[in-house]
């Protein structure tokens, strides 16, 4: 069983299997997010009730804590694959880290600009130096300082090493934004989606949360995959698997 | 509950409705980008390789 697993993922680490399956991969994703969109939407914006203190502007949340759950996965996931690529040198690692970037970037952006809509009419201001909200903005300039740094270095290989690098030292703001509410005076509310503490989070209102963070989560999948079998394609552009795919094809035009 | 009280949102409409509207046009862009750019990279690489056989 286990020989198996990882014979398949030896044979994943192929940049031809891997855009093989990628493809296939990325629309299961991509339905399966869909799927839970939907009646995500539907329970976010009508079947929850309003908030006892926020009113009709907790239908933010539903948006804003799966963003910014998602802004820290999103983060895990490239250092995850960023060692994976760094100690076993494998080159479709480094494709994955360098196609989630820009949609990690995505929901620290999200996270950002739907908490700030939410704190205009909440707090009374649109931003403030907080310990959560200024961590969360190092987030986002962390992602754009990777994105800027692979643009920067012509190499591939140094590019993809400087870049793991990187995002592996960057990994100590993640536990500064998760702790930032406990460990500093915010303004920030701490931690209240839970089943296990008080105040414990109503079922109406925990069931569309987790249906979009799921569905955020599949999404991330989806459209991470899509950008590796680009990147893929382009590092492995002179490559013979690439000549044979693109060669007479009329099936893509 | 009617249509215009559920735009309202209870008076926070306005911030309600743009959050959404952001959330949908940044994942919705993101999806797309990479899906026309992997086409125009098969259109691209195809037609180098008929360049070649010719």
């Amino acid at each position: 069983m286990l020989d198996t697993m990882w014979n398949w993922l030896h044979k994943l680490a192929s940049p031809p299997m891997f855009y093989r399956f990628a493809g296939p991969a990325a629309n299961g994703f991509g339905w399966l997010s869909l799927a839970l969109l939907l009646p995500g939407i539907f329970l976010s914006l009508a079947g929850s009730p309003p908030d006892y203190q926020q009113g009709e502007s907790v239908r933010i949340m539903y948006v804003h804590v799966p963003a910014a759950w998602l802004s820290m996965f999103v983060y895990m996931s490239m250092a995850g694959a960023a060692v994976v690529g760094l100690v076993w040198r494998i080159k479709v690692s480094h494709a994955f880290v360098r196609a989630s970037a820009p949609i990690g970037a995505a929901f620290t952006f999200l996270a950002l600009v739907t908490g700030s809509l939410w704190g205009k009419p909440m707090w009374g201001t649109w931003w403030i130096w907080d310990a959560r909200l200024t961590s969360e903005l190092i987030l986002l300039f962390l992602y754009l300082g990777f994105v800027a740094l692979q643009s920067a270095i012509e190499d591939r290989d140094t590019a993809d090493r400087a870049g793991a690098i990187l995002v592996l030292v960057g990994v100590v703001n993640i536990p500064i934004i998760h702790y930032s509410v406990e460990w500093w005076n915010t303004l920030h509310q701490g931690a209240t989606v839970t089943k296990f503490d008080k105040p414990s989070i109503d079922w109406r209102m925990l069931l569309p949360l987790l249906l979009m963070a799921m569905s955020f989560t599949f999404y991330y999948a989806s459209a991470a995959l899509r950008r590796t079998r680009c990147e893929i394609l382009e590092r492995e552009r002179n490559s013979e698997w690439v000549r044979e795919l693109t060669g007479g094809i009329d099936a893509v035009q | 509950m009617p249509f215009n009280e559920f735009l309202g949102m209870g008076g926070y409409g306005f911030y309600v409705w743009t959050s959404w509207a952001l959330a949908f046009v940044v994942l919705i862009v993101n999806y797309i980008a990479p899906l026309r750019r992997e086409k125009q990279l098969l259109r691209q690489f195809s037609r180098r390789e008929r360049r070649r056989t010719q």
